[in-house]
């Protein structure tokens, strides 16, 4: 006997969003970290380093973030000798997968720092460390808005994909919803709904930090 | 013994040598300006005396020590050696207190307190202390440059390079900037500039220094320079110079 879609369906899904953006936060945060190291072993002067940090992006860009999440999934089970919960399992494979590309939008915001910032601040003896922190960084986050926030959003949707493991998210909840009512067509397009109220609420608040910044800094609104 | 000796330095990118043995010995209270036409090798020579581009053969010495371009050994001459740019390069996130306080506090160890103080000390010298809460942006040329002078003073330099600092700015804008060389230049600042300003060379600098071809083509003072070139390619460039700037003849004399 199936039961119709009503509030308490509703609600079921609307209760899976925190998982959602948990998972969603905790892989930008995680992939923040590692996509910092990543965009500075990339500028370093270290050969080695660099060839390092490009392999790690070409393995993660090249290669399907599912089989990223089950190679995390079972090979985490396999070493541990244990079933392992899916809550560190897709956190880790996340957060490895943001860092890439992350680590690959920072350094073009990095590189897009004219030369001259860093040989002013290299003429002020700053040291290379500091150069990075105090001059180069603070401008290269500013132009990294945009284009990490478009990752920001891609990360929200394509956590869906959690759902195959069995981790409990809004698609997963929308599943055991279609099982539970027989009405994918219902449950769906508000699954999506809710999908794109999460990214465009996101695209919002970058908008109104990039024009924050601006003021502060006394830029002009013209690109 | 001078404050800066240049022996013999070469420089070269690919198949151009900007730079062949040049050698240049500047005193301490010394203000040295280094003219000629574009591609002569002026801002090459300005860039290697504070090592942001690696002589290929030749030494320099500053203060009697000879110069390694070493990590460590380039960060400590830079707090003695200061420079100005032509596309003046404040860091546009930074207010213009902390575009000055960043090298003392960061590279120097200096208490932020102490160098807020300093920060209105050389503002109040390129007369801007009033621009001290501004951000780059909201500053004209004239004013960014001035401030990017000042942040080269707050970290006490005892040499300070500017390469050609006006030439990025408009007609009008070049005087303020000008008026502050002059002062620098009056209060025995030691200077190495790149410079077009004919009329600031005459009036404030000891020596004029003619690059040709990445050589020292001739090198005198500037009534020497000016008003009797030895060679034909400093004449026709001063020739060059007052064809494109009549007004700069009265200057130049």
């Amino acid at each position: 006997m199936g039961r119709s879609f009503g509030t308490a369906e509703f609600l079921f899904l609307l209760r899976a969003i925190p998982s959602t953006l948990l998972l969603s936060i905790g892989a930008l945060a995680g992939g923040g970290i590692v996509g910092l190291l990543i965009a500075i072993l990339r500028i370093t002067p270290s050969r080695p380093l660099r060839w390092l940090a490009t392999g790690y992006i070409g393995l993660f860009q090249g290669t399907p973030v599912l089989m990223q999440l089950f190679v995390t999934y079972y090979g985490l089970a396999v070493l541990f000798k244990i079933q392992v919960d899916a809550w560190p399992a897709v956190l880790l494979a996340f957060s490895l997968y943001s860092g890439a590309f992350l680590g690959e939008i920072w350094r073009g915001s990095i590189e897009a720092i004219p030369r001259a910032q860093w040989e002013a601040a290299e003429c002020l003896s700053l040291s290379f460390p500091k150069q990075l922190w105090y001059v180069i960084l603070p401008q290269a986050g500013r132009i990294s808005i945009p284009p990490t926030v478009g990752f920001a959003v891609q990360l929200i949707k394509n956590t869906s994909i959690a759902a195959i493991i069995g981790f409990v998210e809004l698609t997963r909840a929308g599943q055991l919803m279609t099982n539970a009512t027989f009405e994918p067509m219902i449950v769906y397009p508000i699954v999506a709904a809710l999908y794109f109220i999460l990214c465009w609420l996101l695209s919002l608040l970058a908008q109104t930090l990039e024009r924050r910044i601006d003021a502060a800094l006394g830029i002009k609104q013209n690109f | 013994m001078p404050l800066l000796a240049l022996n013999r330095i070469s420089k070269r990118f690919g198949a151009h040598q900007a730079l062949q043995e040049v050698s240049l010995a500047v005193e301490s209270g010394e203000v040295v300006a280094i003219i000629g036409r574009s591609g002569s090798g002026k801002s090459t020579l300005l860039r290697c005396i504070n090592g942001l581009e690696r002589p290929d053969g030749g030494t320099i010495e500053f203060d009697g020590e000879a110069f390694e371009p070493t990590p460590r050994r380039l960060k400590a001459l830079r707090r003695e050696i200061g420079i100005v740019f032509q596309s003046y390069n404040l860091f546009p996130h930074l207010c213009v207190e902390r575009n000055i306080t960043l090298g003392p506090t960061s590279a120097k160890g200096m208490k932020l307190a102490a160098a807020r103080e300093l920060a209105r000390k050389v503002l109040r010298m390129v007369d801007l202390e009033d621009k001290i809460a501004a951000f780059p942006q909201q500053l004209s040329g004239g004013q960014q440059q001035r401030v990017a002078i000042a942040r080269a003073l707050a970290m006490e330099p005892r040499l300070v390079l500017f390469d050609e600092i006006t030439a990025a700015l408009d007609p009008e804008l070049i005087g303020e900037v000008v008026r502050v060389l002059d002062e620098l230049a009056r209060d025995g600042m030691t200077m190495v500039l790149v410079t077009h300003e004919m009329g600031f060379a005459r009036r404030s600098a000891d020596t004029i220094v003619f690059m040709h071809q990445g050589r020292i083509w001739e090198k005198g003072p500037p009534a020497k320079l000016f008003g009797a070139p030895a060679t034909a390619e400093l004449a026709s460039f001063i020739d060059a110079i007052l064809s494109v700037d009549p007004s700069a003849r009265r200057r130049v004399g």
